[in-house]
């Protein structure tokens, strides 16, 4: 077994632990690289099926090219989508820095997707290299009846024995791919040919290297055209991935304000 | 193309403030792995809290971390060597977030213990390194930190290095190496230190450097333990991952517990022309099996030649991090691999003083208490020894909603005892002064073991209570042996497992000659379907031993179903039951046959009771 296989193989035990224990259940695809190989596992560990909804929030401002992937592989990988249109930036909390405010709309369609399908638990593609509270998460990470995260009194995860007992009215978020980097991500879609939107291949100088929505989220300099070029770039970088992000940006504890209250 | 190693994970452990999180902001900037940026960042959170710079803030992401100066929760941070990639695991050192600490330290593949040098080995320095030991980490390194708040002074370091070896010697870990750095000024990090020209060996990054990758137990014997059974289609397929060894298509598996057994027919995969031939250990996959035998959730996949033990008691040594102690007599949920069961903690046979590794008795195991337990399960389950195979020989226990403590199971001297039986072979008999033949004479008849064995349904109970009256009312001294009664208490730890069922006829076989041989006539009502148990019930009482085979066959038994067990066997809700899902070997020269589908009760009995007088009348 390569990295890649232990990689795949730990995301397939977390994806078929949850839908064992946890149900209804659903998955949030974003249209982003890391969703799509969270898909691709999921028809992994069942065998070419996804036993439950795509969950897809959508804040009227992605690119087109996002909306346009979203409609192909809906369809061509059989999703059950649901969409979740978010409400308007006046209907988020007000003390939010601005691009921060404007991302937490996300969190508030998720809150209500989640009460729509009565969800117990929601998959999300976060990875710990990602951010510095993503790197204290846990695989099963419980949540209030808000979505709310208790950093303080996060539960023991060991062996693999995650928590999967709960007092009624506690949500779950699972995140099969915390121990993957971004660059085990590109790898990965590089081996399994995983497809993803082309914004992240460079078009005149630059590229897409982390997906949002298209007034808060920023090209980087770059001329990886391709996977092996993105590839060999992430090697040699030290640029963050998420620098384009301008929400984690805006303040330090901003992305903790968000996490805390519900985001991703 | 070839994909790049897995990094190796690296707990850090050690007491609170003796520098771990600053030493990990020294390591991934030494070694060139800090993102860009990063520095700012932490130069400004620093400043903002009137600070100098502080390493910590690298890893310490919450508000609340920042602005109380201490690890709350475990982090993960990436470093790259020339050798390698690492992920470092940060751990927390305060006692109160212990828990936060063995979420991390339970993923990683090596440790760097940190103490403090003017501080000396402190509680959470010990306590640390028994856990690091309890979850089976042995490549160890100790840092002796803070070595410019000594002025570099080598015979300090040597106490503390001394003191660290000793203590770490008496868990039998040695350490790779114990080097004195500092993670402030970044002495022996990455670089040799000017300062301390006195030390020779490695620097941090090449003490860890030496670290052995991970092996997956591939050679081990096979553990497939059952997370799920799935049938989206025709295909009913058996998901879990392989925690050690290997298996192929044709293998013939043993589920435990249970014991049923079927061959792989394939190893299914997406997309469906990747389907392998073999996989190994680490492997998430799923089977499909020839035969549709009834399996489930938390049984584990193993050869013949190799089996887990199963057994209803388990010896462990664990951790506890609940909020609520552990307490003698109360119930917890374990969960081992995919399995889950109830047990209830029969004795707390020790709990560990960390600080010099006195043990002292207890009726409660607080947090961040070390403690050896027995566990008690009504079930079977199925289990390993830690040291051989620790994925299937390590658990945690579950109190109410949370996962409350972990641990490892020891087999030593335990549960086999039971099964290799009869230890004390050695003890003579004491013998009293009265004579069976002048017990017979007392009681007016002969004693004797009648054993009637035969399917469940066969009539066993029946002909038994009815027997019992029909010799009382004579004034026969008589009593029974029945299943069930014996079940719910002789035998009350025992499951149906094979090892289990021949354990409980050993018993019964025991109390009955017992029974004989005070001059009672005993008759005993139990399937004891194997031949080679009812063979050494009569060993022990061969004079005194009758075989009755109550003979009815399978359909008028399972027509007859008294206490409804074959219809629950049938759909799968009992396993184990003999003469669906286990054998029956019925006798084959036993002394008396009553066969009750060809005959009423009335004639059965009656053919019964006339043997009685007939060999154990005056």
């Amino acid at each position: 077994m390569d990295h890649l296989d232990a990689l795949e193989s730990q995301s397939v035990y977390i994806l078929r632990e949850a839908f064992n224990k946890l149900e209804p259940l659903g998955l949030l695809w974003s249209l982003g690289k890391d969703s799509n190989v969270m898909v691709w596992l999921c028809r992994k560990a069942f065998f070419g099926r996804i036993p439950f909804p795509a969950l897809f929030c959508d804040t009227g401002k992605k690119f087109p090219e996002m909306y346009a992937f979203r409609d192909r592989y809906a369809r061509e990988w059989g999703l059950d989508l649901k969409v979740e249109p978010c409400p308007p930036v006046e209907e988020v909390d007000p003390t939010l820095p601005p691009a921060a405010r404007s991302s937490a709309r996300k969190t508030y369609a998720l809150k209500n997707l989640v009460q729509r399908l009565k969800l117990k638990a929601v998959i999300a593609g976060i990875r710990r290299d990602e951010d510095a509270t993503r790197a204290k998460e846990r695989y099963f990470s419980p949540r209030g009846e808000n979505a709310e995260w208790d950093v303080r009194e996060q539960p023991p995860e060991l062996w693999d024995q995650f928590k999967t007992d709960f007092a009624p009215g506690t949500h779950i978020r699972v995140h099969p791919l915390l121990h993957w980097t971004e660059l085990d991500v590109w790898r990965y879609i590089r081996r399994e040919k995983i497809p993803v939107v082309d914004l992240y291949f460079a078009r005149g100088g630059k590229r897409y290297r982390s997906l949002g929505d298209q007034d808060i989220t920023h090209p980087m300099a770059s001329d990886a055209a391709n996977l092996d070029e993105i590839i060999a770039e992430l090697e040699a970088t030290r640029t963050p991935e998420r620098a384009g992000r301008a929400m984690d940006h805006e303040a330090e504890d901003s992305f903790e304000r968000l996490r805390v209250a519900g985001y991703m | 193309m070839t994909e790049p190693a897995s990094p190796l994970r690296i707990a850090l452990a050690g007491h609170v403030d003796h520098g771990k999180s600053t030493l990990v902001g020294r390591l991934v900037h030494d070694t060139g792995s800090l993102p860009e940026g990063k520095m700012e960042a932490i130069r400004a959170s620093s400043a903002k809290r009137g600070m100098p710079f502080e390493w910590a803030f690298l890893l310490d992401a919450f508000q609340a971390e920042r602005d109380q100066g201490i690890t709350i929760d475990t982090t993960q941070v990436w470093l790259k060597t020339k050798k390698r990639g690492y992920t470092l695991v940060d751990a927390p050192g305060h006692k109160e977030f212990l828990r936060n600490m063995v979420t991390g330290a339970a993923a990683a593949d090596g440790a760097l213990l940190v103490v403090d040098a003017k501080e000396d080995v402190r509680e959470q320095s010990r306590r640390h390194a028994y856990l690091l030991g309890l979850l089976g980490l042995s490549q160890i390194v100790v840092a002796v930190n803070k070595m410019d708040l000594i002025g570099y002074d080598r015979v300090r370091f040597t106490e503390v290095a001394h003191a660290i070896e000793a203590y770490l010697g008496s868990l039998g870990i040695a350490p790779r190496a114990v080097i004195p750095v500092s993670g402030r000024e970044g002495d022996n990090v990455a670089e040799r230190s000017q300062a301390m020209s006195w030390y020779r060996g490695p620097t941090l990054v090449e003490a860890i450097d030496g670290f052995q990758p991970p092996t997956a137990p591939v050679d081990q014997p096979l553990r497939f333990p059952i997370q799920d059974v799935y049938k989206f289609d025709e295909r009913r397929i058996i998901a879990g991952r392989i925690e050690s060894g290997r298996l192929k298509r044709g293998d013939t598996l043993v589920f435990s517990p249970g014991g049923r057994k079927a061959r792989v027919a394939s190893i299914e995969a997406w997309p469906e022309d990747a389907r392998p031939n073999e996989a190994e250990a680490g492997r998430s996959i799923g089977i499909t099996l020839d035969d549709q035998i009834f399996v489930e959730r938390g049984q584990i996949g193993h050869h013949e030649s190799s089996t887990p033990t199963e057994t209803n008691s388990l010896r462990v040594r664990l951790v506890w991090l609940g909020r609520e102690p552990l307490l003698r007599g109360k119930r917890y949920k374990l969960k081992l691999a995919t399995s889950e069961h109830q047990v209830e903690v029969q004795t707390i046979e020790r709990v560990i003083d960390t600080s010099d590794l006195a043990s002292r008795s207890a009726e409660a195991v607080v947090a961040g208490d070390i403690a050896e337990i027995v566990l008690r399960t009504r079930a079977t389950l199925a289990v390993d020894d830690s040291k051989i195979l620790p994925r299937t020989g390590r658990f945690v226990l579950v109190d109410g909603y949370d996962v409350a403590g972990g641990g490892t199971v020891t087999l030593d001297g335990h549960a086999r005892v039971r099964r290799e039986g009869i230890k004390s072979t050695n003890v003579p008999r004491v013998e009293g002064r009265i004579s069976l033949a002048e017990r017979w004479q007392a009681n007016g008849h002969r004693s004797g073991i009648l054993w009637l064995t035969g399917l469940s349904g066969a009539g066993k109970s029946t002909l038994a209570i009815e027997l019992e009256q029909h010799l009382f009312r004579k004034g026969w001294h008589v009593a029974v042996l029945d299943g069930d009664n014996i079940r719910h208490g002789l035998s009350a730890d025992l499951g149906f497992s094979p090892d289990d069922r021949t354990e409980n006829i050993r018993r019964i076989g025991e109390v009955a000659a017992l029974f004989a041989r005070s001059g009672m006539v005993v008759i005993t009502a139990f399937i004891s379907p194997y031949r080679e148990d009812r063979d050494n019930a009569r060993k022990i009482a061969p004079d005194l031993f009758h075989e009755i085979f109550v003979k009815a066959d399978l359909a008028t038994c399972e027509r007859r179903d008294p206490k409804g067990h074959y219809r629950k066997a049938r759909a799968g809700q009992i396993t184990e039951f003999t003469g669906i899902s286990a054998p029956y070997e019925a006798p084959a020269t036993p002394e008396l046959v009553v066969d009750t589908a060809a005959n009423n009760l009335e004639v059965c009995l009656g053919q019964l009771s006339a043997y009685v007088e007939r060999t154990l009348g005056s």
